[in-house]
């Protein structure tokens, strides 16, 4: 409001200094070309009778110069009757006062509308610096943040708060390093692991390089459950060439997932990028067994998904109502490379939902699929 | 204080600008009064508005808004309160902006002290004032809008260039400023001249203070740039031949001669056509040194041509400007009534001899300037015109200026005696000679030349002084009298001469410089030393240190001449931390004129640091030449009298119209 008060006036300053000299009642000052140009001549006769007089210049010479002052008077003179300049008729005053009413607002108004940023407040730094800093002025909370490290250089938590934003922004540089401090000074976990696989692995365009590697593998040692890892490991063994490793943690990431989990549709997608098949989510495996899955050989950790295979047949063999635990075991199998426990699987599917055209169209579906023939 | 302030002052400036190019021009065409004064009371509001303008952005600055795109690319809130200040104009667009508001302040200048100028002159004055002031804030509104916002804004700048922050910054491109649109003035004033087809002795006289103020400033704004090169730069030159040098350079030598061809229009009523010419040339110049050095043409031509938008307008108003005046000039310059005649040797000739010289020598160093650039643009070559050819040219064509320097004043209006004066000059002729003999004795086998132009030098300041002698009569009426007289001179002969004797104080830094200074190039262990122009330097230690946004390396020389120790130099290589940029803070130390100057090279393995030192004998002589320069200037400029020409009659005077001469009015 304040700031549109002060346009106002502005404006009115403006609009102002072109009505004020057309007062009728103003006095005119203004002197015609010809009394100004005698004025001079007048100073430099004067000039030229000081000279004589003080003996600075001799007297024939003071004598010329006067004449030629003379001439320059006498045509000034003479030139002083022809221009007369008038106090301006109404008309023309009326243009130009309506011009200064109008052209002003609307030229300097609808320009600074199309250039100004008028709903934007001044941000002086000590200003945002200053008592409770405003949530989202991001780079000054990080400011604030940096200062305090400045001085509390040891204070690991700092570290640990600000690196994400500065991985949010894109500053990866500092961020990689924040978490580095944040792990150097309260110790690892899989979160301040992943941070920094993350963030080295963003700064190498994509790749997870080995220093990402190992910070993804130190995260998993921490907590053997973290999706984030598991992905960028299947990432790395991607880049590396390993597909098979990649689809199998992948595919394990996936069946161990519960449905909802955010992550679900990139390892899909990374899935098919390999070309490996793309299990269901599993309500299946319980977090415990994906955990204990963590810590194992590639061999142990088969041997364990293979059980989990199999405690889920053995409960659709007692229960054999839930569609979804079929699909996933005929998936899960083909996953596993049993081709023909797949197919067993579909067959005893097909004679459970042998009543349901839906069921068995899915079912159906899902072996051609998997290539499992009909 | 809120930006959005200082834009919506500049988008109403525009609006001021531009009805201040219509409204006052309007009213002369018609003999309107009250049209007319409208023009002097927009000129006020005008330089109110981008006054604010550019004190909202200084503010900015201070308080390190970074909601502001321009103070996050050139500020950073660690900078020191004097550059976070002086970083308002250390970039393209902050500059452009104190460019416009230098062009405010001379055009409300003119409103407030042109009481005494016919209204139908003034009146068109502001409105040429006017209309270059519509296209540069048009410029800097569409392509260089000092007020754009950031939103979110960062919390901290980018920093100024670590060159650009120094005291130079802070002196150095007001005073260019001053001087490079004072000559806007000048050029308004021809132009509206042309405008009405009628210009005389009078007008001169109108135009003389401004074109004096203008080149005083410049003369300060040149001579505090090539200081500030000198001492930032740490290669101990003190000019390079740099085309943004060059670009103030050329509106110099046509600011020079414009004084002088203003003096003689003022006496004579003679060299109307061409002083006009001048004043129109000294602003196309400045103009043209503005598109230089603002449109990114000098970087690369192909830079140039990838991002042509500022390029592209500046060359337009360019165009505009310089076109349009030439244009009017061709069309209405014939039709000038001609003034006084005068002998070829006389005051006005030798006016004219300075005039030709100088305008030559700017034409020369325009060549010299933009041939490389017309070069790249025809087939992409990259050449570059390099000292020797603009010391050969500029040197040439100033030593005959120097040499007839002190014969013009001397010489009488109209037709002169140049034996005459050849005979009083007798006595700074024989100092000349006895100053050359001993640099000659002094330098033993040094360069030929060196004597000659210390001889040279020697004669343009005693041949100064020789004009102030000879009108107060020294030597032919008694000294009483003759003191008298000194007293009752005007000012403007004690400002002319003084000038002149400061083109002789520079004239003779520059000879003693470049031919007498030594240097010395080594690689130095703390502990080591090593010998310049007769002194012993030794490096005692090296030192870290930390500034408020740099961090120091600095070494510590004690300095030694014949054993005797005379003190310590400090020199420092400066990091600076936000940018990453080195910058070099020579060490200098002045013994009287002379200056021994030592920077500070990379560190060397092993220990040690790689050292420049130079011994510049009289090198402060240049600048102090340059301040006697513009001191003289100003010393005219307050000379409130006329200078009124006193021609000696080429025939015995016939008897004139006594009538018709009014008594003096004092």
């Amino acid at each position: 409001m304040l700031l549109w008060i002060a346009f106002s006036l502005m404006t009115g300053a403006a609009i102002l200094a072109v009505l004020w000299p057309l007062r009728t009642g103003a006095a005119m000052p203004a002197a015609s070309t010809a009394e100004a140009d005698l004025a001079v001549y007048r100073d430099q006769l004067a000039e030229i009778e000081r000279d004589r007089a003080s003996g600075l210049i001799a007297p024939a010479e003071g004598e010329a110069a006067r004449t030629e002052v003379a001439r320059r008077i006498l045509r000034a003179s003479a030139e002083s009757g022809r221009e007369g300049a008038s106090f301006g008729d109404d008309r023309r005053r009326r243009i130009v006062a309506v011009v200064g009413l109008l052209g002003v607002p609307l030229l300097a108004g609808g320009l600074y509308l199309s250039l100004g940023s008028p709903l934007y407040p001044p941000q002086p730094l000590a200003q945002r610096l200053e008592g409770q800093p405003n949530p989202s002025d991001i780079a000054i909370l990080i400011r604030k943040v940096e200062t305090h490290l400045e001085a509390n250089p040891n204070d690991g938590r700092g570290y640990e708060v600000v690196a994400p934003i500065y991985a949010r922004i894109g500053r990866l540089d500092d961020a990689a390093r924040a978490w580095s401090n944040a792990i150097r000074l309260l110790g690892p976990n899989a979160q301040r692991e992943t941070g920094l696989g993350e963030a080295l692995t963003a700064q190498a365009g994509g790749v997870v390089t080995v220093e990402a590697k190992a910070a993804f593998q130190a995260a998993l040692a921490a907590d053997p459950n973290d999706p984030k890892a598991q992905y960028f490991l299947g990432l790395a063994a991607e880049q590396d060439g390993q597909t098979a490793e990649a689809a199998q943690r992948w595919s394990a990431l996936v069946a161990a997932s519960p449905p909802d989990a955010p992550w679900l549709g990139l390892l899909r997608e990374a899935l098919a990028r390999i070309g490996a098949p793309i299990p269901d989510a599993a309500s299946g495996p319980g977090a415990a067994d994906v955990a204990a899955a963590q810590s194992l050989t590639p061999e142990q950790r088969d041997a364990m998904v293979r059980g989990m295979v199999e405690r889920l047949e053995a409960r659709l063999a007692q229960e054999g109502g839930d569609i979804e635990g079929w699909l996933r075991l005929m998936r899960a199998w083909t996953v596993l490379g049993q081709q023909d426990k797949a197919k067993t699987a579909a067959g005893q599917a097909r004679t459970h939902f042998a009543s349901d055209s839906g069921a068995l169209g899915r079912i159906d579906a899902l072996a051609r699929e998997l290539g499992l023939g009909s | 204080m809120n930006p959005e302030i200082g834009h919506y002052a500049l988008v109403l400036s525009l609006a001021v600008a531009l009805l201040m190019t219509v409204i006052p021009a309007w009213g002369a065409r018609t003999g309107d009064a009250a049209l007319m004064r409208v023009g002097s009371t927009l000129a006020l509001v005008l330089a109110g508005f981008v006054g604010l303008s550019f004190a909202t952005l200084v503010v900015a600055y201070v308080q390190s808004d970074f909601s502001v795109l321009n103070v996050v690319e050139n500020s950073h809130s660690a900078k020191p309160l004097l550059y976070r200040i002086t970083g308002t104009w250390g970039n393209h667009e902050g500059s452009m902006l104190l460019w416009v508001l230098v062009l405010a302040i001379f055009a409300a200048l003119v409103a407030l002290f042109g009481a005494n100028l016919p209204a139908r002159l003034k009146a068109n004055v502001l409105a040429v004032q006017g209309s270059v002031a519509t296209a540069f804030l048009l410029f800097i509104l569409f392509t260089s809008n000092p007020f754009t916002r950031v939103i979110p804004p960062p919390a901290e700048g980018q920093d100024l260039n670590p060159i650009l922050q120094d005291i130079g910054l802070a002196i150095h491109p007001p005073l260019l400023y001053l001087g490079y649109v004072g000559f806007s003035i000048t050029f308004a004033f021809a132009v509206a001249a042309l405008i009405e087809g009628r210009i005389d002795a009078a007008w001169a006289r109108w135009v003389r203070p401004w074109a004096l103020t203008a080149w005083a400033f410049l003369t300060l704004g040149i001579a505090m740039g090539s200081y500030w090169a000198y001492y930032e730069l740490g290669w101990g030159g003190w000019w390079f031949w740099d085309p943004v040098e060059n670009a103030s350079l050329m509106p110099w030598f046509a600011g020079t001669a414009l004084i002088h061809s203003a003096v003689v229009m003022e006496k004579r009523d003679a060299l109307k056509v061409w002083t006009v010419l001048l004043a129109i040339l000294a602003f196309s110049l400045s103009l043209l040194g503005t598109f230089l050095v603002r449109s990114g043409v000098l970087t690369s031509v192909h830079t140039f041509a990838t991002d042509p938008t500022r390029g592209v307008f500046i060359l337009a108003i360019l165009v505009f400007f310089i076109g349009g005046s030439l244009a009017l000039y061709a069309l209405r310059a014939p039709m000038l009534r001609q003034g006084g005649i005068f002998a070829p040797v006389s005051r006005e000739g030798a006016l004219v001899l300075n005039n030709l010289l100088l305008t030559a020598a700017s034409a020369a160093v325009l060549v010299g300037t933009l041939y490389p650039l017309a070069l790249e643009a025809y087939n992409g070559a990259k050449i570059t015109v390099g000292p020797p050819y603009f010391n050969l040219t500029v040197g040439a064509l100033m030593l005959p200026v120097a040499f007839a320097m002190p014969f013009g004043p001397l010489l009488a209006w109209k037709r002169g005696d140049l034996a005459g004066a050849a005979q009083r000059l007798m006595a700074a002729f024989g100092a000349a000679i006895v100053i050359a003999a001993l640099a000659a004795y002094a330098q033993g086998g040094g360069p030929v030349l060196a004597p000659f132009g210390m001889g040279l030098a020697a004669f343009v300041v005693i041949g100064a002084m020789a004009e102030v002698i000879e009108r107060a009569g020294f030597g032919r009426v008694p000294r009483a009298t003759a003191f008298a007289r000194l007293r009752g001179l005007p000012r403007s002969v004690f400002g002319g001469a003084l000038a002149h004797a400061g083109v002789g104080v520079c004239l003779f830094g520059i000879i003693a410089e470049t031919s007498w200074n030594a240097e010395r190039i080594a690689g130095v262990k703390v502990g080591g030393s090593f010998e310049v122009g007769g002194y012993e330097l030794t490096l005692d230690r090296l030192e870290p240190r930390n500034g408020p946004n740099y961090r120091d390396l600095v070494g510590v020389f004690t300095v030694r001449q014949g054993g005797v120790e005379m003190g310590t130099i400090e020199s420092a290589k400066r990091l600076f931390t936000a940018r990453n940029m080195p910058t070099t803070e020579s060490g200098i130390r002045t013994m009287w004129f002379s200056q021994l100057y030592v920077s500070l090279g990379d560190e060397l393995p092993g220990g040690g640091v790689g050292v420049r030192a130079y011994w510049k004998p009289f090198v402060t002589l240049i600048w102090i030449g340059s301040l006697i320069m513009a001191l003289g200037g100003a010393l005219s400029l307050s000379d409130r009298r006329l200078r009124v020409g006193a021609p000696k009659p080429a025939k015995k005077p016939k008897a004139k119209a006594d009538g018709a001469s009014p008594v003096p009015a004092e």
